[in-house]
């Protein structure tokens, strides 16, 4: 009895729309609801859930939207909360105090939450209706342009704002010529000045996006799709798509057709307690219109959800006119305004720094009495302004020296990262989230929180725009470091070590297998980040034959082969230096005919052979090892191959034998295991054809000797390698070599090439230079005793397998047959065979 | 303890046939085997340390791989898991379920029991 009627005292809140905002105040309102007093239903018109849409380009990289959702899938449920997706509502009846969905059915409410959001809006000029033109607002709205985008070769987005800027980022993403097209003489004209869009428009131009100012659009223009935009100034863009991004439209329709108060230009009215004109219904987001205002992102918005939510848990609070600070990175440009960019609301004097050569602009407005910061706009270097902000919003005094905080406050070689430590407890970090100074430390100190990942899970910090995480990470590291305890990097769950320490134990406890190692150091049963990295360990400790620990060893590794696509395998043999007799060239050719495998040259001067099945890779490397080959490693994180230009003895520019040294060192480091791929290369002149600066280690000849060239890499973040040393003789080359192979195995971390390594290490390249020439640590020695009792345990693992029957019976697709695995299918493209697609 | 086995998260359904699928000493210790039964290719997987035997399919759904059973094995606190050669989307072995994309790819498990040397692999209606 007592419980019946204790849930009839429940009140029914209804909420329309899941958005960013909508899911919010369910967060905010089940945190808050500890008597459990409420039963909450949310209404969407989508088919997905909350979505993060502040990165919505984010799906245009990953093309998957599971990481996207801003709560797990079961959320909803655990929480009781009845979510109604792809329900929308067809009228509120705010008399009965109810509404009726678009599928009929009728839901009560005591409070309802409006959190519709807003739509893009579409100026009313003629062809906006016309094939080709598209929104950006929704994964939906992103998968339409995906498609179009496959078959058009230039985009043109109208509107040259926040959002706009973001679709045009999208365009190039997706390798289309990107045009933008701006009705008002600057870009993004809310948040910046003219100079300041001056220079966003020049670094915009540089990474190749053309903008067009002061162009009204009056027409799209096509037969069946778009053709072309027609503007007043008579000139015409042609176009293959558009995106429309000129501005959002609150969704009030629901609102206004129940009769609440909706602003003169949309928009529905709200108090200071987020109320509509009917004190039962509350508008938050962008649907809300507060003091002539509609806020546009996703801080003002989850405040006004914390708002609506304390309210109805009786807790007072009020929503005030937000700060519209901003700041975002298009390819690469930072753009960021906060405060009162403009200094438009009281005297000031404006602080400016330009910079034409690197296209970094910067404003502060400063107070008349020099005290207090007004504003800013920074363009082209956003570094400081996560300090800005805070000097900004709590009102903190100017340090005399105003390049300091223009500058990159904390800047790296600062101590204790800057003046983050000496904001005030209350300082604002996550405005999104509404965390404090105070509320981040704490859960480092009182909760164990190590990293942001940890962080963002125990006070959400860091989850919303995402802009404060850098604050947020150095914040969480300088408060362990205030509590004495240094920044440690574990391997795993696994393993408390990091790999460096790992790496020592191993060493000294001489231990040889990972069992062993689990059983020393570690707990659990291991996992697919310890074992591999355990492995490589292992083997740049003892080289023992990886097989032998076949199921430890990453995918390649465990069948000393690349698999490719289909489940097909690849077989590189090594070819020192990329010089290869015409004999052995034909017995590769008859090799690939006899099991018919795909071929094709690599980019490091040597043979990659494509399709064997896993039975037949013992009988290939039989046969290659019988034409004197032996294997290339391509599998493995080891050294790979040392490239070579033809040097002087065929080259008339040549200064010294490229070819010979390359195969010298080659043959010399050829399977040494690390915790990355190495590779290397050696050039005859200056002429660089071997393409030496791009590799770790890169040697280039010159008049005097050799210049050798460290830690450098191509693939997704190409960075040039750096001079170590010049004008030395092979033998400096070489000893160089093993000392600086040898602290990269022992210190890095795994997966991490050279290049990212020196990046990280504390010094940088001078530190490197002391280590390795000048001997400062003392352990040279010991690099190159290790270094050399690796590199003697040297054997090939390919004739290790062909030779001992037990490890070939290994190489079977089953082990209750001896079929060959019946899924692998391959097609034929220009008269060789390849993989049949994948999904 | 071979029922506890069997009954690691399988789904339901009365199992018509326990087929003899391999020797135990054809699946490496804390690693896995493929075997093919019928036109089902089947990875078992054995935990030498906790005695523990488990089997799924050999697909690995992402990418519709034949390669779960060469994945390295372990476990995530302490439910156990194998991870796909090709992505390391990781599957627990108890659920099936996907822990690195929980919502889109789940796989089948079998219930395994060990006799006489042979691992046995119980087949559901």
């Amino acid at each position: 009895m007592k419980n019946s009627s204790f849930k009839h005292s429940r009140k029914r809140i209804m909420v329309i729309g899941n958005g960013m905002t909508g899911h919010k105040f369910c967060e905010k309102l089940k945190e808050k609801d500890t008597h459990n007093q409420f039963i909450i239903t949310v209404l969407s018109e989508e088919q997905r859930r909350a979505y993060d849409r502040v990165h919505l380009s984010n799906y245009f990289s990953e093309k998957r939207v599971d990481n996207m959702y801003l709560c797990e899938p079961g959320w909803y449920k655990d929480q009781n909360i009845q979510l109604c997706l792809g329900e929308s509502v067809a009228e509120i009846d705010k008399y009965k105090k109810n509404i009726i969905s678009s599928s009929g059915n009728i839901f009560s409410y005591d409070y309802l939450v409006i959190a519709t959001g807003s739509s893009p809006f579409i100026p009313s000029v003629p062809g906006t209706d016309l094939f080709g033109i598209h929104v950006y607002r929704t994964i939906e709205d992103l998968e339409l342009i995906m498609a179009h985008a496959y078959k058009s070769k230039k985009a043109t987005v109208i509107g040259g704002g926040l959002l706009g800027l973001e679709a045009a980022k999208a365009m190039l993403d997706l390798n289309m010529e990107t045009h933008v097209v701006e009705f008002s003489p600057r870009l993004m004209p809310r948040q910046l000045d003219e100079t300041g869009a001056g220079f966003l428009k020049t670094k915009l131009e540089h990474i190749g996006i053309q903008i067009h100012l002061n162009k009204n659009t009056v027409a799209f223009r096509g037969r069946d799709k778009i053709e072309s935009i027609e503007f007043a100034d008579h000139t015409e863009l042609e176009t293959d798509m558009a995106v429309i991004s000129a501005g959002i439209r609150p969704r009030d329709e629901l609102a206004r057709q129940c009769g609440l108060k909706i602003g003169p230009r949309g928009g529905i009215m709200v108090n200071e307690h987020l109320q509509t004109s009917d004190p039962c219904i509350y508008a938050i987001g962008e649907c809300a219109l507060f003091e002539g205002m509609i806020y546009g992102l996703v801080a003002p918005g989850y405040e006004m959800a914390e708002v609506v939510a304390s309210l109805l848990t009786g807790v007072e609070k009020t929503f005030h006119s937000f700060d519209m600070s901003t700041k975002l990175k298009l390819i690469g440009v930072d753009v960021a305004s906060f405060g009162d960019p403009f200094g438009m609301n009281t005297a000031h004097n404006p602080v400016i720094f330009e910079d034409r050569k690197h296209d970094v602009y910067k404003r502060i407005n400063i107070s008349e009495d020099g005290k207090t910061l007004l504003g800013g706009i920074l363009v082209g270097d956003a570094q400081p302004y996560n300090m800005l902000l805070q000097t900004y919003r709590n009102g903190l005094a100017l340090p005399h020296n105003l390049e300091n905080i223009l500058f990159e406050i904390g800047n790296k070689e600062g101590k204790n990262g800057g003046g983050i430590m000496e904001l005030p407890g209350s300082a604002l970090i996550c405005s999104c989230e509404n965390i404090s100074k105070e509320t981040i430390c704490n859960a480092v100190v009182n909760q164990g929180v190590t990293d942001i990942e940890g962080m963002k899970k125990c006070t959400k910090a860091g989850t919303g725009c995402g802009g404060c995480i850098p604050f947020v990470k150095d914040l969480i590291n300088e408060t362990l470091k205030l509590q004495g305890k240094a920044v440690k990097q574990t391997l795993c769950e696994h393993f408390d070590y990091s790999r460096q320490e790992l790496y020592e134990l191993i060493r000294v406890k001489e231990i040889k297998t990972f069992d062993n190692a689990l059983q020393s150091f570690g707990h659990g049963a291991g996992c697919e980040i310890c074992k591999p990295a355990i492995a490589s360990i292992l083997a740049s400790a003892w080289n023992d034959l990886i097989i032998r620990q076949a199921t430890i060893q990453d995918t390649n590794d465990r069948y000393l082969a690349n698999i490719q696509k289909g489940g097909s395998y690849s077989v590189v043999p090594r070819i020192p230096g990329g010089e290869i007799t015409p004999e052995k060239l034909i017995a590769i050719g008859q090799i690939a005919q006899k099991y018919n495998l795909y071929c094709k040259i690599t980019g490091g001067q040597r043979i990659d052979l494509f399709g064997a099945l896993v039975h037949q890779l013992p009988q290939i490397w039989e046969d290659l090892i019988a034409a004197g080959f032996e294997s290339g490693h391509a599998y493995g994180k080891a050294v790979r191959t040392v490239k070579s230009c033809v040097g002087s003895t065929w080259c008339r520019y040549g200064l010294h034998d490229s070819v010979g040294f390359a195969i010298e060192l080659e043959e010399r480091y050829k399977g040494l295991r690390s915790p990355h791929k190495i590779k290397m290369a050696v050039s005859g002149c200056i002429r660089e054809c071997a393409e030496a600066q791009a590799k770790d280690i890169g040697v280039i000849a010159t008049e005097k000797g050799w210049n050798l060239f460290v830690c450098g890499n191509g693939g997704a973040k190409p960075q040039h390698a750096v001079l170590f040393a010049s004008n030395i003789d092979k033998e400096t080359v070489i000893r160089y070599i093993d000392r600086l192979l040898m602290f990269y195995i022992k210190t890095a971390e795994p997966l991490t090439r050279t290049a990212t390594w020196l990046n990280k290490m504390e010094g940088g390249l001078e530190h490197l230079k002391k280590v390795v020439i000048d001997d400062e640590l003392g352990i040279c020695d010991a690099l190159e005793k290790e270094m050399k009792q690796t590199l003697d345990q040297y054997y090939c693992e390919w004739k290790a397998v062909v030779e001992n029957p037990e490890l070939r019976k290994q190489f079977t697709h089953f082990v209750n047959s001896g079929d060959p695995d019946p899924t692998i299918q391959f097609n034929e493209i220009r008269k060789q065979k390849v993989p049949a697609s994948w999904e | 303890m071979k029922k506890e086995i069997s009954e690691n998260g399988v789904l339901p359904g009365k199992i018509k046939e326990w087929f003899k699928a391999c020797r135990t000493g054809d699946v490496p210790d804390n690693g896995g085997s493929c075997i093919k039964y019928q036109d089902e290719q089947i990875a078992i997987f054995h935990f030498a340390d906790l005695k523990e035997w488990f089997a799924t399919q050999n697909l690995c759904p992402h990418k519709q791989q034949m390669s779960l059973s060469h994945g390295l094995l372990g476990d995530s606190a302490g439910e156990p898991k194998v991870a796909c050669p090709f992505h390391k989307k990781t599957f627990s072995l108890k659920s099936g379920s996907c822990l690195t994309d929980p919502e889109l790819y789940c796989i089948k498990t079998y219930p395994v029991k060990v006799e006489d040397g042979f691992v046995l692999i119980g087949i559901r209606e």
